[in-house]
């Protein structure tokens, strides 16, 4: 097995990108990616010290800070001494990075926000309009899920796993499911597999839906905006209509899926895939004949493929940067590895890119539910956890990108689970993606990332 | 883009009529609204959003009132950005520690007479997150709650029906629920 120090060196060489790094009394945790595969390899540390990955490898520091404050462990040699997750007693103590220069004033935003949106700080420099630098502060919706999880049965915490993040309760109900079948050596019947695939792109379908139009509106085209969530919610009333609830909360449960299609099930995701198929070419038309549009979405907050390189970043986030990366491809998982789909990657690393990702997405989507309708398999919808004792590390491809869930099983129940959301690879390119633009687009940048506050918060 | 917005003049409105159900039981008074203030309020309602540790599906469904299914602004309803504008502060989630503060000053911003509606099942004690180190409990221990609209997250009616509740307008097909 490889050591904490040969690991060090593959993350800064970029032989190896950084999937997670979490922490439990004594030990500290990573998983990489490398060679196609996903590693897991745990470092005990009994004086509660463990030398800093973060010192030679930057994706690391938020990861390594917020192990420290929830589970105590020192990074040695990490510069940034703040916190991360936990504010503590003085949050208003928190000292933010410094800007110098003449011209410079800050605007402070959040945690509350102008809209209907998760709370979060944002501390920009700016030198006119113009930002100089973006620093964010984050942890405002942590819950403590890790810490509830601990100790109960499956079932239940998989509840939990399901509200991490609302947008993409499925993205992290089918990893935690397939941690807790590895862990237990456990078997899904293949009827459930395929649907819970089924619940994956419909969400997937739904919420780029919804970002298309919503980045839109951010750029003052609302049109955009009113037909898209039209259709997001033909999605989610179908979704409603085929799996009792509109965001396919707790239907994915470990050892299967909790219920099945109705019989006029198919019919119903039929229907919903001609009318999305119908109804988005002339959007995306619309989309690309608006030159006043198109002035605020190209060239707009671009992400160096580098940085979307050494970040690990997944998702349009990743792809849109040439980062050609896609769990459900590498490492893979049933059913995807029996269905035919593409996986876009764009290089311009602009906002056009992020909405173009998603909406030819949403192409690869509407195929895949088709083919996952034609072939679906009959039988058992779920099969009761065996009961053996054991750990996995799953990966999932939501709409978002990768979500990363590792569980540990002891006589039935949750010993320690981790979830690393998508977002954690994908807010610290935001902050450099908005340097040097202006900050009246940072609605719109922010918009065409849509990382999750509450996923990485937790 | 003429054509899309001319299909959209000739086609009759995607607008639903509010949908009737078993809503009203989603849907329960904390404490008795003030007569007067409803009245003073006439028949429109400033609403302000604040997220307290929510898993953001209740956002999710929060947003969804206003795509033209449902249409919030006909109700004379509608989400506006600043708490100093407000008659109504949506409560979402379980009330983090590190969100009290944030939701406190929130709700000190608005003018009075103003209404706290807790939404969702977090806001009401926590929901699955009942019992965590890092939350509250709920909204209710941190601002006076009048109006609670139950669901993880309650669906876009639910909601509706729950706001119109505030405007003593009882939704058509069920009777205003009862105070408590
Ligand atoms: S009530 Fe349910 S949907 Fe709403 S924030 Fe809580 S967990 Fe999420």
């Amino acid at each position: 097995m490889m050591s904490w120090q040969e690991a060090a060196d593959c993350l800064a060489r970029g032989s190896a990108t950084l999937l997670s790094l979490w922490g439990e009394p004594g030990a500290v945790h990573l998983a990489l990616w490398q060679d196609g595969a996903v590693r897991h390899l745990a470092f005990a540390c009994p004086d509660g010290r463990y030398p800093s990955l973060g010192r030679c490898h930057p994706p690391a520091i938020r990861l390594e800070r917020a192990v420290r404050d929830l589970d105590g462990l020192d990074p040695v040699g990490l510069p940034d001494p703040r916190p991360w997750l936990d504010h503590g007693p003085d949050p208003a103590s928190y000292p933010f990075l410094p800007a110098e220069g003449a011209h410079l004033h800050q605007v402070p935003v959040g945690p509350v926000h102008a809209g209907i949106i998760e709370p979060g700080h944002f501390r920009f420099t700016c030198d006119g309009e113009t930002i100089v630098r973006l620093e964010q502060r984050l942890g405002y919706v942590h819950r403590g899920v890790e810490a509830l999880m601990q100790g109960l049965p499956p079932d239940t915490a998989a509840r939990l796993a399901g509200r991490i993040s609302g947008d993409s309760t499925v993205a992290y109900a089918l990893p935690f499911a397939r941690a807790a079948e590895q862990a237990s050596g456990t078997e899904p019947p293949p009827r459930a597999v395929w649907l819970r695939a089924v619940m994956a792109e419909l969400e997937r379908l739904a919420n780029h839906l919804g970002d298309v139009g919503a980045i839109c509106n951010d750029a003052a085209f609302s049109l955009m905006h009113a037909h898209c969530a039209v259709l997001r919610e033909r999605t989610l009333r179908a979704a409603a209509a085929c799996f009792g609830h509109r965001l396919m909360m707790d239907v994915v449960v470990p050892g299967g899926v909790a219920q099945d299609l109705p019989a006029a099930g198919e019919a119903i995701l039929r229907a919903l895939i001609d009318e999305v198929r119908l109804r988005v070419p002339p959007l995306v038309r619309l989309y690309d004949a608006t030159a006043s549009l198109q002035d605020r979405t190209v060239g707009t907050g671009i992400v160096r493929p580098e940085l979307a390189r050494q970040f690990g970043a997944g998702g349009f986030v990743g792809r849109a940067s040439g980062r050609d990366f896609d769990a459900r491809r590498m490492p893979g998982y049933p059913p995807y590895d029996a269905l035919a789909f593409d996986v876009p990657v764009l290089a311009e690393g602009d906002v056009n890119a992020r909405v173009w990702l998603r909406i030819r997405e949403i192409g690869e989507t509407l195929g895949l539910l088709g083919q996952l309708l034609d072939r679906l398999p009959v039988g058992a919808l779920r099969t009761a956890l065996a009961g053996q004792d054991g750990e996995a590390v799953t990966l999932a491809e939501g709409f978002r990108g990768d979500v990363l869930i590792w569980l540990r099983l002891e006589k039935g129940r949750v010993a320690r689970c981790h979830a690393r959301d998508p977002s954690w690879f994908q807010w610290p390119l935001l902050e450099a993606a908005i340097e040097g633009n202006i900050i009246a687009d940072f609605p719109l940048c922010n918009k065409s990332f849509n990382c999750s506050y509450a996923g990485h918060d937790r | 883009m003429r054509r899309t917005l001319l299909q959209g003049l000739l086609h009759r409105p995607l607008t639903e009529d509010l949908p009737r159900g078993e809503e009203a039981a989603c849907i329960t008074l904390a404490r008795r609204l003030d007569a007067a203030a409803q009245r003073m309020l006439g028949r429109g309602l400033s609403i302000r959003a604040v997220d307290a540790g929510s898993c953001n599906a209740c956002e999710l469904e929060l947003h969804a009132l206003n795509n033209a299914l449902y249409d919030l602004e006909r109700f004379g309803l509608r989400f506006v950005a600043s708490p100093r504008h407000a008659d109504v502060l949506t409560v979402t989630g379980p009330v983090t520690t590190q969100m009290r503060e944030a939701l406190v000053r929130t709700h000190a911003a608005m003018p009075a007479p103003k209404w706290v509606v807790g939404v969702g099942d977090c806001a009401r004690d926590g929901g699955p997150f009942a019992g965590s180190a890092r939350c509250c409990g709920g909204a209710a221990a941190v601002v006076p709650v009048d109006l609670w609209i139950a669901g993880c997250p309650p669906t876009p009616s639910a909601l509706l029906h729950g706001l119109l509740t505030l405007l003593r307008r009882p939704p058509p097909g069920g009777t205003a629920p009862a105070g408590g």
